[in-house]
């Protein structure tokens, strides 16, 4: 992996989770910091994720699969932020660290739960998280055809930073 | 068949050369080994000796070739030169988040072989 590229400008400070906010449908959404505690119910949010959804080969499929992805990098070097409905964890955001102090992110959203601004929240909080523990470079890879999400990620203030493989790298300096 | 791996020094590299040695004992098909130069940090002589070695000790019987220059197009200009029937190549490493991540030369051997390409999970 070669030395990544990130913006020379911080984008400022982003909010601190817990919080709680409205995600369409009047569905109330709280987002909090998340730890080992929340494997089980983890595993079960994943089991219900469209595969349709999966980037380059995660969520994995099998139940078994996912615990271990999960028991991989939900660790106490990592910041894991989810968001819940009522009892059910619907979303969940995540930045593992890599061998050069960044972080890599991702984000997963129940299909029923998407489009309801629940990414933006849940992504300001995950960074916000993040700040508050000294992280300060992140980035993430995403396919060029999803639009939603290079959207996305471009509204946080993600920039591209690679262009060059099949899948399109963009970086923030927080 | 004429299958034909391209390995650089990486740990994905061996795991697709072992499981390549396997299905090539199986299926009685006929192996050439590429090494290719996948970075300036790796020496392609030593992983060319210890690729040698591991066919060496599988019992099969694969030629192994070191290919200097810029690794992907070197390695479809043999596959078409070679008359091969089949590239074979690691099928990517895993970022810290455990996304698959191609490489450079799966990339370029994806979209430039004109045979079948193979990637080895």
């Amino acid at each position: 992996m070669s030395d990544r590229t990130y913006p020379d400008e911080s984008v400022g400070t982003f909010p601190s989770p817990p919080a709680a906010f409205t995600g369409g449908e009047d569905r109330e959404i709280r987002l909090r910091e998340s730890g080992r505690g929340d494997v089980d119910a983890l595993v079960e949010m994943y089991e219900g994720f469209d595969p349709a959804d999966r980037a380059q080969g995660i969520p994995p499929i099998d139940p078994e699969a996912i615990r271990d992805w999960l028991e991989t990098i939900v660790t106490e070097d990592s910041v894991s932020v989810v968001a819940a409905h009522e009892d059910r964890l619907v979303g969940h955001a995540i930045l593992v660290p890599d061998r050069q102090d960044g972080y890599e992110l991702a984000i997963f959203i129940l299909a029923e739960y998407q489009g309801a601004g629940i990414g933006t929240e849940l992504l300001s909080h995950l960074l916000g998280a993040g700040q508050a523990v000294g992280v300060d470079r992140v980035w993430l890879t995403v396919e060029r055809w999803n639009d939603a999400a290079i959207a996305l990620y471009r509204k946080i203030g993600f920039e591209t930073a690679s262009s060059e493989s099949f899948e399109l790298e963009m970086s923030i300096r927080l | 068949m004429k299958v034909l791996l391209g390995t650089g020094g990486r740990a994905d590299g061996f795991d697709a050369l072992d499981r390549t040695l396997e299905r090539t004992r199986e299926a009685g098909d006929d192996l050439t080994v590429a090494v290719l130069e996948t970075s300036s940090d790796e020496d392609v002589a030593a992983v060319a000796e210890g690729v040698r070695e591991r066919v060496a000790d599988s019992g099969v019987d694969a030629e192994v070739h070191v290919l200097e220059g810029h690794p992907g197009s070197q390695l479809v200009e043999l596959a078409e030169t070679g008359g091969f029937d089949r590239i074979v190549l690691g099928g990517g490493q895993r970022s810290p988040l455990g996304k698959i991540d191609l490489g450079e030369v799966a990339e370029f051997v994806l979209l430039n072989a004109d045979v079948s390409v193979t990637l080895v999970r």
